[in-house]
C-alpha cells in the first residue's frame, strides 16, 4: 500500500510545484520584479570599531559616559530608555552619590498617581528608579533606545552610520526613481531601511556637547560614543558574559581532553 | 529483552540488595543505561547525539522551568519580563541565553540524530518502532520550539504565532473557525500567548514520556551500528558502561564547548534582531522568518505560489509542509532494502548526500526573502524532497546491488571474526 | 565486562594502571565539579534580583507629621511606622521600669539621640507578621497607647514594646539615618 501510493503523493507535490515554478518563471520572464530605491540606494552600515567588539573586548567606560552625555543632551528628548535603571549607571564608573545627582536632575520626572485623591504629579527620579518614558507628539515614532543596537542587524555600527549618514538625495537616485523624492518632513538616510525617516540629523556639527574628559566632540566622535553606549544599554551584562565564558571553556576544554584520555583507557583493549 | 550474555544486576551491599528487592531502580537503570546493557563494539560519533538530545532537553527543562520563575505571560509585561530576566535576575541573562540557544543545540543534535538513522536506514525492522516515536518526538519538539519563540513577546514572536496559526486558516471550511479558536481572539493576544506559555510548559514533560518510550522500544532489538548487520555473539559487544558511558562522556564535552563558545560569544548569532522589538499588531516586520530550524519546512510551505487545479496555493503549501514531516513516518515501508547501512549502499548512498545537500538549500531558502531566485529555487530543491523519499527511495531500494557486507560486527571491527571461522569450516576446531 | 576490562588492560604494568585510574577518576572529578559550578546560578536566581536589591533602601520625608500623629511608610515591601511622639507618649514611656519588660529596652535605645520623638519601627507584628493598627488616624492603639494587633490582641506602649498578648519581641526598629532634619532614610 505505502509503495504503492507513496510514489503518487511524491509524483503529486512534484507536480504541484513545478506547475508553481512554471507560473513563477513565466511571471519572472514575463514582469520582471521593478527595481526599488530602495532596493539600490540602501546602505548596510558602515564598518565602525568598539571597544566592545569581539571575545575579548570590554567596554570603554570612559567612553560609555560620554555616549551617555550625548544621550542625555541630544536622543533624551525624544528617545526613551525605559529598560535602563539610573541605579545602572554605576557600571559606567559613576558614584552612588553621582547616581543620585544624575536621577535627581533629569529632565523628565517620574509620573506619580495618588490613588486617594485621584491627582496625577511627578516627582524627582531615584536611583533605583527606570528612565522616565518620553512621549513624542511630532511626526514619526522615536522608538526607545534601550535594545535598539539589538534590534537591528550590526547595531552599533547601524547607529553610528545612521547618525552621520545624512545627505540630499543623490540625482542619480532622483533621476532612476522620480517617485521616490523624499517626501516634505521626512530625511534622507541611505542607511534606513526605506531611505526617508522622521528624524532630522541630530547631531548637527561639532562642539555639540562638551565632553567633561576633554575629548574634541566631532560629529564622528559623538555618534561612536552614543552608539557605544547604547551597545551597553543593549547588553548591560557583556563583559560578565565574556568574562564567564573564558573560564568556562577553560574548564570545559580541560574536562574534555580528560574525558579524551578516559574515554581513550576504557577502549584500549577494545580496537 | 537483552541478549543472553548481558551483564546480571548484583546488588553490592544490604541497602541496595533491599532496594533491589522492593524497587528495582538501580536494577532498571543497570539495564537500561548501565553495564548490564550490551551494545555494538562499532558504534562511530555519530551514535553520540541520542544521549546529547537527552541532555539538551534536560537542560531545556530545567532552565525553562527557571525562567518560569520570572516570566509573566502577559503580552503587557512579557517583553519587559523577559528584559528584567536579562539585566536584573542574578545570573538571568546566562539562563535566558542557554535556554534561547539550547533550542538551537536540541535541534542541531536532533537533526544529526535523524540524519544518522537515514545514512544507517536505522528505521527498518525490527527499530520501526523506535522511528515512528522518534518522529513523534520531533513533531511535539517543533510545536514546543513554535510556541517558546512566541514568549519573548517581540516582533517575530507576534508575526510568527499568526503566520502559524494562519496556516491553520487555510484548511477548507473550519479553518478559519479553527485559527480563531487556536488563538483565543482574532490575532495574537493575551489569550494565546497564555495558553503558548501553558503548552510550552507541558509539551516537555510529554517529550520526556514519549522519549522513554523511545528508549524502552530501543532496548528490544538493542542498538543499530554502522555496519547493519546483527548482533551475533558476545565478541560483538561492548557493555554500555564504561565504554559507551565514557566516549558520550567525551561527546558532551565537544558538545558543550560549542553550546558554551555561542552562548558566551554569540548568544544572538542565531536570533532575529526584530525579536527585540516589542510586538507590534500594526506593523508588520519587513521578512517574517521563523527560527533556522524551520527554514527547510518553511521553504516547502512558501514553495507553492499558484493555485493547483481546484487546491488553493496556501493549502498546498500548508499540506506539503506537513507531508515533508509526516513522510518520514512511511520510511520504514518505502525503503524496502534488504541492507541497511549506506556504507554498503552505493547508490543509496549517492541519493544521500543528495537528500543532505537538498535539506541544506531548502533551509537557506526559507531563511531568505520571499523573492526570486530563492522561490524557484525552493520549488525544485521541494520537488527533489518529496521525489527523494516517496520515489526514489522505493526505486533505489529494489534495483540496487549492495555491495558485501561483513561477516559480524566483531570482523568489521578487528577484520577477523573466530566465529565466522568456525562456521565456515567446522573441521577446523 | 566492566572488571575484565581493567583486568584486561592491567597486564602490562602496575604503574600503568595507576596512572590510566587517576585519569578516570580525574575525568569524573571534573564533570562532578562542573555540576556544582552550574549549581551556583541556578541557586543564587532565586535570591532579590538587582531592581529589588535597588529598593532596600528607602528616604521619607517626615516634615509633615505633627506631635501626636504617625504615617505607615513602605519599606522593603512591608510598612514601617514612623511616629512624632507627644512629650505626654515620650514620658510615659519613660516611666515604665525597663527592667519589668518582655523584651526590655528603653526609649532611649529604640530612638536616635536628640530624636526621642521620633519613633521609626517596622509595622510587623513580632508574633506571627500582621500589621498592627495605631498609626493610622482614628485607629485603635490598644491599652498602653501605642499600637495594637487586630490578628491576637498583642499591645505596644508609646516605644513600640510588647506589653500584653503573645508577640515576643518589640517592634523592630529598622537601620535608619536622619540626612537631613525632615529626611530619614531607612535601610
Amino acid at each position: 500500500m505505502v509503495r504503492l501510493f507513496g510514489p503518487l503523493v511524491g509524483l503529486f507535490f512534484a507536480v504541484a510545484l513545478l506547475w508553481s515554478f512554471g507560473n513563477g518563471a513565466y511571471t519572472a520572464i514575463k514582469e520582471p520584479a521593478a527595481a526599488t530605491a530602495e532596493h539600490e540606494f540602501h546602505l548596510h552600515p558602515k564598518e565602525v570599531k568598539f571597544a566592545s567588539d569581539g571575545a575579548f573586548g570590554k567596554f570603554d567606560k570612559q567612553q560609555l559616559q560620554r555616549g551617555f552625555q550625548v544621550y542625555k543632551e541630544v536622543c533624551s528628548t525624544c528617545h526613551s530608555l525605559k529598560h535602563v535603571a539610573f541605579r545602572d549607571l554605576a557600571a559606567l564608573g559613576y558614584s552612588e552619590a553621582e547616581v543620585k545627582a544624575i536621577a535627581k536632575e533629569w529632565g523628565a520626572k517620574q509620573p506619580t498617581f495618588d490613588p486617594k485623591s485621584g491627582e496625577r504629579g511627578e516627582r524627582d527620579n531615584i536611583p533605583s528608579d527606570y528612565f522616565p518614558v518620553v512621549y513624542y507628539a511630532g511626526q514619526g515614532v522615536p522608538p526607545d533606545l534601550s535594545l535598539i543596537t539589538k534590534a537591528r542587524h550590526d547595531g552599533g555600527a547601524y547607529v553610528h552610520s545612521l547618525l552621520t549618514g545624512y545627505q540630499e538625495q543623490p540625482a542619480e537616485l532622483l533621476k532612476k526613481f522620480p517617485d521616490a523624492k523624499t517626501p516634505d518632513g521626512l530625511y534622507y538616510n541611505p542607511y534606513f531601511a526605506n531611505l526617508n525617516l522622521a528624524m532630522p540629523a541630530p547631531l548637527s556639527g561639532d562642539g555639540q556637547v562638551t565632553y567633561a574628559d576633554g575629548t574634541k566632540a566631532t560629529v564622528d566622535q559623538m555618534a561612536t560614543d552614543v552608539s557605544a553606549f547604547l551597545i551597553w544599554t543593549a547588553e548591560p551584562k557583556m563583559d560578565k558574559r565574556k568574562q564567564t565564558g573564558w573560564a568556562v571553556l577553560g574548564f570545559l576544554l580541560f574536562a574534555t581532553v580528560l574525558a579524551y584520555l578516559a574515554k581513550k583507557n576504557v577502549w584500549a583493549d577494545k580496537h | 529483552m537483552s541478549f543472553p550474555w548481558a551483564n546480571e544486576y548484583k546488588p553490592a551491599n544490604g541497602l541496595t540488595q533491599w532496594l533491589d528487592e522492593k524497587l528495582p531502580l538501580p536494577r532498571f537503570v543497570y539495564n537500561a543505561v548501565g553495564a548490564g546493557y550490551p551494545v555494538p563494539r562499532n558504534l562511530n560519533y555519530m551514535w553520540n547525539f541520542g544521549v546529547l538530545a537527552g541532555f539538551c532537553l534536560v537542560l531545556q527543562i530545567v532552565t525553562g522551568v527557571i525562567l518560569a520563575m520570572h516570566y509573566a505571560a502577559n503580552a503587557g509585561v512579557a517583553f519587559d519580563s523577559v528584559e528584567h530576566i536579562m539585566r536584573d535576575v542574578n545570573w538571568g541573562w546566562m539562563l535566558r541565553y542557554a535556554h534561547a540557544n539550547g533550542a538551537s543545540a536540541f535541534f542541531v543534535v536532533v537533526y544529526l540524530h535523524i540524519f544518522r538513522g537515514f545514512f544507517y536506514s536505522s528505521y527498518k525492522a525490527p527499530r520501526e518502532m523506535i522511528w515512528l516515536l522518534g518522529v513523534v518526538i520531533f513533531l511535539l519538539m517543533m510545536a514546543t520550539a513554535f510556541m517558546g519563540y512566541v514568549l519573548p513577546w517581540g516582533q517575530m514572536s507576534f508575526w510568527g504565532a499568526k503566520v502559524i496559526t494562519g496556516l491553520f486558516g487555510a484548511i477548507p471550511v473550519v479553518g478559519e473557525p479553527l485559527q480563531v479558536w487556536l488563538l483565543g481572539g482574532y490575532a495574537p493576544d493575551n489569550a494565546a500567548l497564555n495558553r503558548f506559555f501553558s503548552l510550552h510548559f507541558l509539551l516537555p514533560f510529554v517529550i520526556a514520556g514519549v522519549i522513554i518510550l523511545h528508549i524502552w522500544a530501543l532496548h528490544i532489538p538493542g542498538s543499530s551500528n554502522p555496519t547493519g548487520v546483527e548482533v551475533k555473539t558476545e565478541s560483538d559487544t561492548v557493555p554500555f558502561h564504561p565504554y559507551y558511558t565514557a566516549k558520550d562522556g567525551f561527546g558532551l564535552g565537544i558538545f558543550l564547548l560549542i553550546y558554551c563558545a555561542v552562548l558566551f560569544f554569540a548568544p544572538n548569532m542565531l536570533g532575529h534582531p526584530d525579536n527585540y522589538i516589542p510586538a507590534n499588531p500594526l506593523s508588520t516586520p519587513a521578512h517574517i522568518v521563523p527560527e533556522w530550524y524551520f527554514w527547510p519546512f518553511y521553504a516547502i510551505l512558501r514553495a507553492f505560489t499558484s493555485d493547483f487545479f481546484f487546491i488553493p496555493a496556501k493549502l498546498m503549501g500548508v499540506l506539503a509542509m506537513f507531508s515533508a514531516i509526516l513522510v518520514w513516518f512511511f520510511l520504514p515501508w518505502l525503503d524496502t532494502s534488504p541492507v541497511r547501512s549506506g556504507h554498503y549502499r552505493p547508490l543509496f548512498r549517492k541519493f544521500f548526500w543528495l537528500l543532505l545537500i537538498d535539506v541544506a538549500v531548502l533551509g537557506y531558502c526559507g531563511g531568505a526573502p520571499a523573492a526570486e531566485p530563492f522561490v524557484m529555487i525552493s520549488q525544485i530543491a521541494s520537488m527533489y524532497y518529496f521525489l527523494h523519499f516517496l520515489v526514489i527511495l522505493p526505486l533505489v531500494s529494489s534495483i540496487e546491488k549492495p555491495e558485501p557486507l561483513p561477516f559480524s560486527i566483531t570482523e568489521a571491527v578487528l577484520g577477523k571474526d573466530e566465529s565466522a571461522v568456525l562456521n565456515a569450516n567446522p573441521a577446523a576446531a | 565486562m566492566a572488571e575484565q576490562a581493567s583486568i584486561d588492560t592491567s597486564a602490562p604494568a602496575e604503574e600503568g594502571v595507576r596512572r590510566r585510574d587517576f585519569i578516570n577518576i580525574a575525568a569524573v572529578s571534573f564533570a562532578g565539579v562542573g555540576g556544582a559550578a552550574v549549581l551556583v546560578p541556578l541557586v543564587s536566581q532565586m535570591a532579590p534580583s538587582a531592581d529589588v536589591l535597588a529598593q532596600s533602601s528607602t528616604e521619607i520625608d517626615i516634615s509633615a507629621i505633627q506631635p501626636g500623629q504617625a504615617i505607615k511608610a513602605v519599606f522593603r515591601k512591608q510598612p514601617v511606622f514612623i511616629r512624632n511622639l507627644t512629650p505626654e507618649e515620650i514620658s510615659a514611656a519613660e516611666k515604665v521600669d525597663v527592667a519589668s519588660l518582655r523584651d526590655p529596652q528603653s526609649l532611649e535605645e529604640r530612638t536616635k539621640e536628640g530624636k526621642t520623638n521620633w519613633l521609626i519601627t517596622m509595622g510587623v507584628c513580632t508574633h506571627l507578621g500582621c500589621v498592627p493598627l495605631g498609626a493610622g488616624e482614628g485607629e485603635v492603639k490598644g491599652e498602653f497607647g501605642g499600637y495594637f494587633c487586630p490578628c491576637h490582641g498583642s499591645s505596644y506602649d508609646t516605644a513600640a514594646r510588647i506589653r500584653k498578648g503573645p508577640a515576643p519581641k518589640n517592634l523592630e526598629v529598622p537601620e535608619y539615618a536622619f540626612t537631613s532634619d525632615t529626611v530619614v532614610k531607612i535601610g
